[in-house]
């Protein structure tokens, strides 16, 4: 376990971001919080997480895949792959660290998306316990521990102090980055602050919720519940929820003519609008009823049944406080389940 | 106030008036209200609530309700109603087929203001006389309304409905010291590469997940043009950066003269990129050019960009490119 | 570098034939005269032209051709307008295979196989068809009923004639929607056709056509005592990258590109219907 004083935390960033990129979350102009490269003078958002999730890191919003010229009949295919250079993500929290090894299931997953793997190979994660969760917060429900949020190196903030204490290889080669201004000490502190948040975790809202009633063994009972169209009802069909959840991974993959040749891109989708599955031949999801179930149906059925279990929502909350209607995974869950023992 | 809207829409639900209403469901913290179909007494009684967080216009899930057979009770907030006029003088809502219930309103609060006060762990929140009491999960806090206040209804133009068939509460008046432009004189006064760099910092922050076209009673095309692959501009995303700020653009363009500021699209944006000030400037020079003209007011008047007259000022007369 | 799936190669249209009103057959090559890659029967590719689109089309040719890879393509969107009006010599981007394929080396080996399409769903099916042809010994019998709206509508018509029907132990049976002038075949809809027909239920069935005839002749099979495990379909579904990942065309946790396009019909029993 290493320390460094929270007066010293612009040196540390400093220090940082002379041996590589460094990503913080801070607060823009309109007040939102959003993970930000670090320049001098760049504070620490009070904010308990950024509206986007930290899956932008790895899966970008748009990011152009591949380039063609074309010219009279003939194509020629132009790789525009840069190799990435390699970052450090600051204060990432336990949900979106979680959600890290949930993309990771669906883009390293043979054939591998070597995009999101060369993101990935030169991130460096450090998460930031959370001291003070919020209502909408629920990652217990997935096991998650947001007190030992993990990454490559995890952190508490307590008593005018950051605990660092490195995991893998990388956080320890970060470590030695910046250990000029660090100091060594011991675990205790970091386990008081563990138990303070652990107490908090009790006091929580939505503490009592289970994943009880959803999995992989639940796909037909759950898709023919009579529920569905009384949820889906008020549903806009924005996409919000899934723009800024952690674990939604659904793309587009387009075409855009620059002037100068083809270039396409894949853009982040959603499961939410009409034309996702839109096909010349047909639609077989007629209604936002539908488009609505396949977004919950994948998050606490589907992705389960393929991944031995684990859910596809790390219990962020941002669906809950960003969904327009105030229509989320966490009413979703409770009103399928409702009268059920 | 909520009682009083319970027993109204339980005794037209029973007595076959309507056979639906539209209003606000409870969520899990008080503040996430849900907009809802209600069908029965019974749920009326158990999930209908009106408090300082129903800031949702319900006025354009009529185009939808209101094709079902018998009539759709709605409660229409002052804004809301002139939003629902509107959608009935563009024929997308059948009026015959509407009770429109008016309600009063004071202004509604806006949960992220609250957070931004510093308020963590909202667990529950109550109002008295203007007053919201927030319990949270790290101790109680009050706050004054009037300072946690939805955008829309700090700049509330008029508490007074533009069209209703049954009020409930009182009929409120137009604000007088309402000062919606404001902002736009502040965006106007700006150089052309002041007011650009403002707009580049707001609209880079759009994630474009359509929630303000999707919630706008004024964006009701059967197929949007950025839904729609053979229009050659659809886009989930922006490719570039000048796509970005042209969703936004073209969008107030396509509600220009039709936009009754409601408010809604700066209220559900999840970025806080204040949407509200392009509909303003169109609404702001359409004043300006052709006199004072508010969308939804009224039932018969042709809006200023749709009705041609010689008399008709000619915009780049009045305004020289570049200085206003 | 070049090990990612979404990157596609450039072929060259090498021969358009034109198979009815609104299906043509391309044949396509590496720019260096080869075959692009090599497939099972039923997998799909993803073709594309860059400002167009790009989707995924069922490769119709055989395994067994190991000269070029052919694909049928029905006139019905951008892209198929777009591919419907090109010339030979035309280069499209392509990446693939995709999918699962008939289990032809497995399940299928020894059956007595059934094949039944309809319209432009004899594409995927054709593919199996010329390699069981080409590995004739390892199959029993083989039957193929294949029906359309009229007989200029029957898609591969001139190889039907002149190769399918001269096979040792294959019988085609063809039928289309309404009596046409020089058509002394048999007309009707295919469930009906393949009721009088009356197949012996040992058979194992492929399938591929229009949701309707998929409907009714699955509804006819099983009258004649035929079991959802004897029967396999190919399906289509909206995609987009074509390995699993980005998730539209999923039928519950079932990924059409990935785990399909061929299901047998007990297995898409256990999913949602939604497709």
């Amino acid at each position: 376990m290493y320390r460094i004083p929270e007066q010293n935390l612009d040196r540390l960033f400093s220090l940082t971001a002379e041996k590589s990129k460094l990503y913080i979350p801070a607060d823009t102009a309109a007040g939102t919080a959003q993970f930000m490269p670090w320049k001098e003078g760049l504070k620490l958002t009070d904010a308990h997480n950024t509206v986007r999730s930290a899956k932008d890191f790895f899966f970008p919003q748009t990011e152009n895949l591949v380039g063609f010229r074309v010219e009279g009949k003939s194509i020629e295919v132009i790789d525009v792959r840069e190799e990435t250079e390699d970052f450090v993500v600051f204060g990432v929290r336990a949900c979106d660290v979680r959600s890290f090894s949930i993309l990771d299931k669906v883009f390293l997953a043979d054939p591998v998306d070597t995009y999101y793997k060369n993101r990935r190979e030169h991130g460096t994660i450090l998460s930031l316990a959370c001291n003070m969760p919020e209502e909408t917060c629920f990652c217990g429900t997935f096991g998650i521990d947001c007190a030992a949020p993990g990454g490559d190196v995890q952190m508490w903030q307590t008593d005018g102090w950051f605990y660092l204490e490195p995991l893998t290889e990388k956080g320890n080669a970060y470590i030695d980055t910046v250990s000029s201004l660090l100091e060594e000490c011991g675990g205790e502190a970091a386990a008081e602050c563990r138990r303070a948040i652990d107490a908090v975790k009790k006091k929580l809202p939505l503490a009592g919720l289970t994943t009880e009633g959803f999995g992989g063994d639940k796909m037909a009972e759950l898709f023919d519940s009579e529920k569905w169209g009384e949820l889906a009802e008020a549903c806009l069909g924005c996409g919000t929820c899934t723009f800024v959840c952690p674990t939604c991974q659904c793309y587009d993959i387009r075409d855009f003519n620059t002037g100068h040749g083809i270039s396409r891109f894949r853009c982040w989708d959603s499961c939410m609008y009409s034309d996702f599955t839109k096909m010349s031949a047909g639609q077989p999801r007629l209604t936002q009823l539908e488009r609505f179930r396949q977004r919950f149906m994948h998050k606490l059925v589907y992705f389960p049944a393929n991944n031995d279990g684990e859910f596809g929502c790390v219990g962020c909350g941002r669906c809950l406080s960003k969904c327009p209607i105030s229509m989320n995974i966490v009413k979703v869950m409770k009103n399928l389940t409702e009268g059920d023992q | 106030m909520q009682e009083i809207m319970k027993k109204r829409a339980s005794e037209l639900l029973l007595d076959g008036t309507v056979s639906r209403v539209i209003g606000w469901k409870a969520g899990d913290f008080v503040y996430d209200i849900t907009p809802a179909v209600f069908e029965s007494a019974e749920e009326i009684e158990k999930d209908f609530v009106y408090t300082a967080f129903c800031g949702a216009n319900l006025s354009k899930y009529l185009v939808k309700e209101s094709k079902k057979p018998g009539k759709t009770l709605v409660f229409l907030k002052p804004c809301d109603s002139y939003s629902f006029a509107q959608l009935v003088k563009e024929h997308r809502v059948n009026r015959d087929s509407v009770y429109a219930v008016a309600v009063e309103c004071r202004g509604k609060a806006d949960v992220d203001k609250i957070r931004d006060c510093g308020v963590k762990g909202i667990c529950g929140i109550s109002e008295e006389n203007g007053t919201l009491t927030v319990d949270t999960v790290y101790g109680d806090k009050t706050l004054p309304l009037s300072e946690v206040m939805l955008e829309k209804c700090a700049s509330c133009k008029t508490r007074k409905h533009a069209v209703y068939d049954e009020l409930l509460g009182e009929e409120g008046e137009e604000v007088a010291d309402c000062d919606r432009f404001g902002k736009v004189r502040e965006l106007e006064s700006m150089t052309p590469e002041e007011r650009y760099e403002f707009w580049r910092g707001e609209l880079s922050r759009c994630i474009r997940c359509n929630a303000c076209r999707n919630v706008c009673p004024a964006c009701t095309c059967e197929k949007c043009v950025f839904d729609n692959d053979n229009s050659g501009i659809a886009q989930k995303a922006a490719a570039d950066s000048f796509e970005e700020n042209m969703f936004h653009i073209i969008r107030a363009f396509h509600v220009a003269g039709r936009c009754t500021d409601c408010g809604e699209c700066t209220r559900v944006c999840p970025q806080k990129i204040p949407l509200h000030l392009l509909n303003r400037k169109f609404i702001k020079d359409i004043n300006e050019l052709y006199g004072d003209y508010q969308a939804g007011a009224d039932p018969d008047t042709r809006p200023p960009l749709t009705d041609f007259r010689t008399t008709d000022a000619e915009p780049s007369i009045v305004y020289r490119r570049g200085e206003k | 570098m070049n090990n990612e799936t979404l990157i596609p190669q450039i072929v060259t249209v090498a021969d358009v034939r034109i198979d009815t009103p609104d299906v043509k057959t391309f044949r396509v090559l590496t720019p260096d005269g080869k075959k692009p890659f090599l497939h099972k029967p039923g997998q799909c590719a993803m073709l594309s032209v860059p400002g167009v689109g790009e989707a995924m089309f069922s490769i119709t040719s055989s395994p067994t051709n190991t000269e070029y890879m052919e694909f049928s393509i029905k006139k019905c969107g951008c892209l198929t307008n777009w591919l419907h009006a090109l010339e030979v010599g035309q280069q499209l981007t392509i990446r693939g295979p995709y999918g699962n394929g008939f289990p032809v080396d497995t399940e299928l080996k020894g059956k007595d196989l059934l094949f039944i399409a309809g319209g432009i769903g004899l594409a995927p099916l054709r593919s199996v068809i010329n390699y069981c042809r080409h590995y004739r010994d390892r199959y029993g019998s083989i039957d193929i009923v294949y029906g359309s709206r009229s007989k200029d509508d029957l898609v591969d018509y001139q190889e039907i004639i002149s190769e399918w029907c001269g096979t040792e132990g294959v019988n085609v049976h063809l039928t289309i929607d309404r009596e046409q002038e020089g058509w002394d075949g048999h007309v009707g809809f295919v469930p009906n056709y393949v009721k009088e027909l009356n197949p012996d239920v040992s058979k194992t069935v492929l399938m591929c056509g229009p949701p309707i005839m998929i409907k009714f002749t699955l509804a006819g099979l099983k009258e004649l005592g035929f079991k959802e495990t004897q029967v396999y379909t190919t399906m289509e579904l909206r995609m987009k990258c074509g390995v699993g990942k980005c998730g539209r065309c999923n039928i519950g946790n079932k990924y059409v590109c990935k785990d399909g396009p061929v299901f047998r019909f007990d297995q898409l029993d256990e999913l949602p219907d939604e497709y």
